[in-house]
């Protein structure tokens, strides 16, 4: 028999709330990209012989924006508070790039599997140094989305939750820029959404270690191996 | 002087009008000025009672579309009165004085209402080449706001310009024209944006100063709440065509006829604050959206420099006039599209190695490979 032994671990990577935090998020940017396209671009439904009083087709498009605007918002706030309580690569540490060897590990990423000109072995049970960047870019978009969008919000409605980001409007200098940039960083999430699922796909496919459906059932599969040394690793830093 | 002692009853008396025109006046412009019914008791009290403020108006770097608008109020008492006596201490376009004359006068005005005067500025502020884009008497724009302001009890910008810049401050803005609120400090001010603004606006402003002694309630950008708290969106009498999802898509369409939303043809309603849907102008005839053509913002800062006109969000900077948001997401996004293809392709050249590697190195049930 020619086959040798491939020791591999699962690592229980993805806690059921990170996974269900994905999985809503997804769904509410898939949503809200929708929506807003629709609202700054409206299909015009009906053509002639037709009374306002029987529809109310754009407002309920707008009505779902607002509705999932809000469900955005608390799941980030719960992803926020889980990187406080959640397993080690949920941490919210992870996500910034603190320390010298965050940035050694983003230029290894870099060079190795971006633009493979370099070869090394970089397995990491969670994300990657430059995944973990980006993400922490897609939380400040989040927030800018949040942030602009309340910001609009505020002027059409007196909920006072929405009042507390009465201050936006002034700070941008007008609504037209607030609607501007709203817009434009919808494009951000169309590209990262693009980008993010092709490396899901390339890492299932170059690693073999499942990404794919690690947010699924929250396993990954690493090899024995590394995953003893880098625990090791971990455990010398700590001290 | 004489006329500013009078209040605003005397002077009516005076001129002609009866008990029952001065009430209807002041119900009026307690309504307009959003107090309650009860508080119109107040308004009358202090239009008998208080001295006439000291007004004086300045003009610096404007196309007089302010005045042009004011004098045009619809009711007939405000330019009586308020303009007639009240704002004529001084103001360039509508004095009888010339010359030295009203120069005199201004400084005269200035000097016996020290601290009491209200200054109207209608303008911006050209501050390039050391303020010669406008002079007045001898003086630059900025050296005359200075002076002015710093005995005034209250500052108001009227339009666009003293608000905001407005036109002259459009890219590439070459006088480097300035709103008011960036030379004049520690003073309040009140911004009546629009270009011009509403002259209904305006005297409602004035006729709250007057009555309460106060400055009307302003929002984070320093408007009075009464006028600029909604959009015109808010109040337009199309909304619920927009609500529906009913949009004019051309100037000369069905839809166009049956004066559905203008959203599509560029209406910037949901991002202008006015009160133009509900006060309207020309006595009340009419606004641009009745006219069937969208608002252009022309109360909201830098509205010239967020064309074209005819689509509801400004081009993206920098990318020439066609260029929107989307044509740049979509152009991005067909990159990242390309850009995925071609590292899948080197992916499976330069990784082919490690791959294999996997794939060799799989557990496999004994005899499942072919030719062991
Ligand atoms: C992933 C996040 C989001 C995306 C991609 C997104 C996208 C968009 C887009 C493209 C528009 C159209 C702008 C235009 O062309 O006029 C829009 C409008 C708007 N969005 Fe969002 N949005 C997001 C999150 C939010 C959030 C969290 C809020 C908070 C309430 C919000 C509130 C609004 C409001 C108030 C408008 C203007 C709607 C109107 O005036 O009818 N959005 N959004
Ligand atoms: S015409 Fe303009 S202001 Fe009126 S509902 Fe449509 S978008 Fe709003
Ligand atoms: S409808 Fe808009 S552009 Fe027209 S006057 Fe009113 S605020 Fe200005």
């Amino acid at each position: 028999m020619k086959h040798k032994e491939v020791p591999l671990f699962r690592v229980y990577v993805w806690e059921r709330p990170v996974r269900i935090y994905h999985w809503i998020n997804a769904l509410c940017i898939l949503v809200l990209c929708v929506t807003g396209y629709l609202i700054g671009n409206p299909i015009v439904l009906q053509h002639g012989g037709n009374d306002a009083s029987n529809h109310y087709f754009f407002g309920w498009i707008r009505f779902i924006h607002f509705a999932t605007a809000y469900l955005f918002l608390f799941n980030f706030l719960f992803r926020i508070y889980w990187g406080f309580v959640g397993n080690r690569y949920a941490n919210w540490k992870n996500y910034f790039p603190y320390s010298k060897k965050h940035f050694q590990n983003m230029w290894d990423v870099l060079t190795v599997d971006v633009l493979q000109i370099r070869k090394k072995d970089i397995e990491t049970p969670g994300h990657n140094a430059v995944a973990n960047f980006m993400y922490f870019i897609t939380f400040l978009a989040f927030l800018f989305e949040v942030i602009t969008g309340f910001g609009m919000y505020s002027a059409m409605s007196d909920n006072w939750f929405s009042d507390l980001f009465r201050w936006v409007i002034p700070v941008f200098g007008g609504d037209l820029i607030l609607r501007m940039i709203h817009h434009a960083v919808m494009w951000v999430f169309v590209v990262f959404t693009i980008v993010h699922v092709y490396l899901v796909f390339y890492h299932d496919y170059v690693d073999g270690s499942g990404v794919l459906s690690s947010m699924a059932g929250g396993w990954k599969f690493v090899s024995k191996e590394k995953f003893l040394k880098k625990n090791q690793e971990k455990a010398a830093e700590g001290k | 002087m004489d006329e500013t002692t009078s209040s605003v009853w005397e002077e009516m008396k005076n001129k002609g009008y009866s008990r029952r025109d001065f009430l209807k006046f002041c119900a009026w412009m307690g309504a307009f000025i959003g107090v309650e019914s009860t508080g119109i008791s107040s308004v009358v009290r202090a239009m008998e009672t208080k001295k006439r403020p000291a007004v004086i108006w300045l003009h610096l770097q404007e196309c007089t579309c302010c005045s042009e608008s004011f004098i045009r109020t619809s009711h007939p008492i405000v330019a009586d009165i308020i303009l007639d006596n009240i704002s004529l201490d001084y103001t360039e376009t509508l004095q009888a004085a010339a010359g030295h004359q009203a120069e005199a006068a201004l400084a005269k005005s200035m000097k016996d209402n020290w601290g009491e005067y209200i200054l109207l500025v209608e303008g911006s502020v050209p501050t390039g080449e050391d303020g010669v884009y406008c002079c007045i008497g001898g003086k630059t724009a900025e050296m005359r706001l200075k002076e002015a302001a710093e005995g005034a009890k209250a500052v108001i910008a009227w339009g666009n310009c003293a608000s905001n810049g407005c036109v002259q401050a459009a890219n590439p803005n070459p006088t480097t024209a300035t709103p008011i609120h960036k030379i004049i400090n520690g003073k309040p001010l009140i911004k009546v944006p629009g270009c011009p603004p509403i002259g209904e606006v305006m005297a409602g402003v004035i006729v709250h100063i007057m009555a309460f002694g106060t400055i009307p309630q302003l929002d984070g950008q320093g408007r009075p709440l009464a006028f600029y708290s909604r959009r015109v969106h808010d109040t337009c009498y199309r909304r619920p065509n927009y609500d529906a999802g009913l949009f004019v898509e051309e100037f000369d369409d069905e839809n166009a006829r049956k004066g559905y939303c203008l959203y599509k043809v560029g209406c910037r309603g949901p991002v202008t604050y006015n009160a133009c849907g509900v006060t309207k102008w020309n006595e009340g005839t009419s606004f641009p959206i009745q006219s069937g053509h969208g608002c252009i913002g022309c109360s909201e800062a830098d509205f010239w420099d967020h064309g074209p006109f005819y689509q509801h969000l400004a081009s993206f900077p920098g990318f020439g006039i066609e260029t929107t948001a989307d044509k740049i997401g979509l152009g991005l996004g067909v990159a990242t599209g390309v850009g995925i293809a071609a590292h899948a392709v080197i992916t499976n050249i330069s990784k082919k190695d490690e791959i294999n590697e996997h794939i060799e190195t799989s557990s496999v049930p004994d005899g499942d490979r072919e030719g062991e």
